[in-house]
């Protein structure tokens, strides 16, 4: 099995319950494995919430992870995939003074050129809106940066694979004993 | 009786009913057959208890000293009895003491059910008094956590609770109620659990890894079983022994797997692990296939992973899938509960015997009686060994008794020289080693086999972390038999400081108590044995009290516990002195 670290996206199907985030991140905890990235909502099935988890560890590392986290009750399932096995993306949004946009031709060149959306516009600020990889948002960040950038965010990482995902059939065909 | 008003409650149970939050949680332990808890009272809990005190003759309530004690308790209950023990205590400390039980019983796999109490609901957050975030606190230590904050809740999340306790690869659950839901009155029905769409407890047999499995098996010509806990959780002593039997392959156990058959079945050799026996450590690293059945690599077992049994082929039969490939990495993996495997393991596998290969163990079994055992058993210098003790309570129970050890040296001789004829009956601290887990374990192992003798044996440190449960055993008069192996040394700790840190006896030696004062303190027979003249008569007279029986054994001060691998060195270096 391969030791040195890489991304790994972990997906982690859950029942939506309080305190499961707690749960889920404990098992990273103990194993002092810092977590990149974590998002979560509500996945393709109803009542069924996703996590999406990127960490840094070699791949033994994150099938014991993936091992400890199906343990849970409440996980329904969870897989891990490097990035070749998933369509992953990232979605950043730029707060930037509006005296910069009307008065800096540059500005509009750089939301023209970086595909950016602008999300709301007033009087002394707009919001622009930029989805896409990790050095997409970040190229974007260090061209506003000259021209005063007020806020800055970044979401976790969103994944999708391009394998399925069985977890419908799981729910599906459970039957209680 | 117990079957008719059993009947009578079902009835209760079965049609809605208009009770308190209190009185469900009541009516749920009823309908789980709980009929004894121990537990702490205090203030946010005490509706239950008021309910306890109406269904008294129902649910005994046992009121340790400490509410670590009531998880220990329940623990010992559990593991002797195969049934899910319950422990209940208050919101704050009541519910933090309960931690280190409740982390015992996660990693040594016990099923448990605590109940704390918790600020009413309108005052969660607002740092209330006596509120913590029990369940926060507890989610990597228990198997599931919940807390309950309305009374309609209660029977759905205790049916819960008990059925994800002891299903699959059992382990602790903690409840939390809040003080609202325990008063709120709501149409209580009771339906058990019998499944959770989210929780596989018992994974599909695989067959072609049964059939990978007897291919191995079939061909080795060294091979060697290291069994574990999982046969007795299992209930799988009789498939294993008949497999064992069947195949003749010598089978070794880790401290938690003991007593799933019998010491003196002639393909038991022995115990694995830091203080096991010298043959099963060694052999380790000679045989051809290791068959791990329901046990989990703990490093006390394998010592240095990168020369464990690197020139076997390895098969691990075990319950829980996280645990295949965790620490060390297997040629099949055959999960399942190891009751099912083994039955259907059984006919794909040839009759066999390792005469030769048995003899190997024989032999170095010889060597370690020559240089330790001898010593430990029949000792010819003055001071008494922890050894001799134990030698003699197997011959005064005739190895019937349920023997319950502490942790450090005591808890190694314990397991090393203890014999047994019945499963369940070597009750430790295994993964976690919890000193002070003995004297309440035994009260609660006492009581879920009270027709079995139950001996603590116990060191003069961990003693005295519980020593307050003395108070539990007098009040309910339960009949433990309690050894103080007492060396004036928090001994384990003094053996490593001797080994290795070059006799600096940092802060091991302890100035003790009048122990037998203090146990007449609370009225238990209590006899101090400092010769080795009185020792049989003092044990004998011990193990025929009715009573509760306190007995000190000054044994040697400075004895070391060999064998002995030393931390991170490997199992074939195994020291004998």
């Amino acid at each position: 099995m391969s030791e040195e670290n890489k991304t790994f996206t972990i997906s982690v199907y859950t029942e939506n319950m309080v305190g499961l985030l707690n749960r889920v991140s404990g098992i990273f905890l103990k194993r002092h494995i810092n977590i990149e990235s974590l998002t979560t909502s509500q996945s393709e099935i109803e009542g069924v919430n996703r996590f999406v988890i990127v960490v840094n560890t070699t791949e033994q590392w994150v099938k014991r992870i993936v091992g400890q986290l199906e343990k849970q009750i409440d996980v329904i399932r969870a897989y891990y995939h490097t990035d070749e096995e998933t369509i992953y993306q990232e979605s950043a949004l730029y707060k930037v003074k509006s005296d910069s946009l009307f008065e800096q031709r540059q500005v509009q060149n750089i939301i023209k050129d970086s595909h950016a959306k602008i999300v709301t516009v007033s009087k002394e600020f707009f919001v622009i809106e930029k989805t896409g990889f990790r050095h997409e948002t970040e190229q974007l960040y260090n061209d506003l940066i000259p021209y005063g950038l007020m806020q800055f965010v970044r979401s976790g990482r969103i994944s999708v694979t391009k394998e399925a995902m069985q977890v419908s059939s799981l729910i599906n065909g459970f039957q209680p004993v | 009786m117990a079957t008719q008003a059993r009947a009578i409650e079902k009835q209760l149970t079965d049609k809605p009913m208009r009770v308190s939050g209190a009185e469900a949680v009541i009516r749920s332990l009823l309908a789980e057959d709980v009929d004894i808890l121990y537990g702490y009272p205090g203030g946010a809990i005490m509706p239950i208890y008021d309910e306890l005190y109406k269904f008294q003759d129902k649910l005994q309530h046992i009121l340790t000293r400490h509410e670590q004690g009531a998880t220990h308790s329940a623990q010992g209950f559990a593991r002797v009895s195969g049934r899910v023990g319950v422990a209940m205590a208050t919101s704050g400390p009541g519910a933090t003491n309960l931690v280190t039980g409740i982390a015992d019983a996660q990693i040594d796999s016990t099923p448990m059910v605590c109940i704390t109490g918790q600020v009413p609901r309108h005052l969660l957050g607002s740092d209330a008094f006596q509120e913590t975030d029990i369940v926060g606190i507890c989610t990597p230590v228990t198997k599931w956590s919940y807390q309950i904050t309305e009374a309609s809740e209660i029977p759905e999340i205790i049916a819960k609770a008990f059925y994800i306790a002891k299903s699959g690869r059992p382990g602790p659950v903690l409840i939390d109620i809040t003080k609202n839901a325990q008063i709120e009155e709501f149409d209580f029905s009771y339906k058990k659990c019998t499944g959770i769409r989210s929780y596989k407890p018992v994974p599909k047999v695989d067959t072609s890894a049964l059939e990978s499995a007897a291919e191995l098996i079939n061909a080795a010509k060294k091979p060697m079983i290291v069994w574990g806990q999982g046969v007795i959780l299992g209930r799988a002593e009789e498939e294993f022994k008949a497999f064992v039997e069947k195949t003749g392959i010598p089978a070794a156990w880790t401290i938690m797997g003991v007593s799933a058959i019998p010491s003196d079945h002639p393909l038991n050799v022995g115990m694995v692990g830091m203080h096991g026996n010298y043959g099963p450590n060694v052999l380790t690293n000679e045989c051809d296939l290791l068959l791990a059945i329901g046990m989990r690599f703990d490093d006390r077992v394998t010592g240095s992973l990168n020369t464990y049994a690197k020139q076997a082929k390895i098969v691990h039969f075990e319950i829980d899938p996280a645990e295949i490939n965790k620490n060390v990495p297997v040629d099949v993996g055959v999960l399942g509960d190891v009751k099912e495997t083994l039955a259907k393991v059984l006919p794909m596998v040839q009759a066999n015997s390792h005469t030769s290969w048995l003899e190997e163990f024989h032999k170095r079994d010889k060597i370690e009686f020559e240089q330790v055992i001898k010593n430990d058993l029949h000792p010819t210098k003055e001071g008494l060994t922890m050894g001799e003790v134990l030698k003699l309570i197997n011959q005064e129970t005739k190895q019937e008794a349920v023997i319950v050890s502490d942790v450090g040296q005591h808890q190694m001789i314990a397991c090393r020289y203890a014999k047994f004829n019945q499963s369940k009956s070597n009750i430790t601290s295994g993964g976690l080693g919890t000193m002070g887990f003995a004297l309440p374990a035994a009260i609660g192992a006492k009581m879920g086999a009270p027709e079995r003798e139950v001996v603590a044996i116990i060191g003069d440190g961990g003693y005295q972390m519980t020593i307050q449960e003395l108070g539990t055993i007098f009040q309910t008069k339960v009949p433990v038999k309690i050894v103080v192996l007492n060396n004036d040394f928090l001994g384990m700790v003094r053996q490593w400081q001797q080994l290795f840190f070059d006799k600096r006896y940092a802060s091991t030696e302890m100035v003790n108590p009048d122990f037998v004062k203090i146990a007449e303190g609370y009225h238990i027979q209590a006899k101090r044995v400092e010769k080795r003249e009185d020792l049989e008569s003092a044990v004998k007279e011990m193990i025929q009290s009715k009573e509760a029986y306190f007995l000190e054994v000054c044994v040697e001060k400075e004895d070391n516990v060999f064998p002995m691998i030393p931390s991170g060195a490997s199992v074939s270096d195994v020291r004998l002195s």
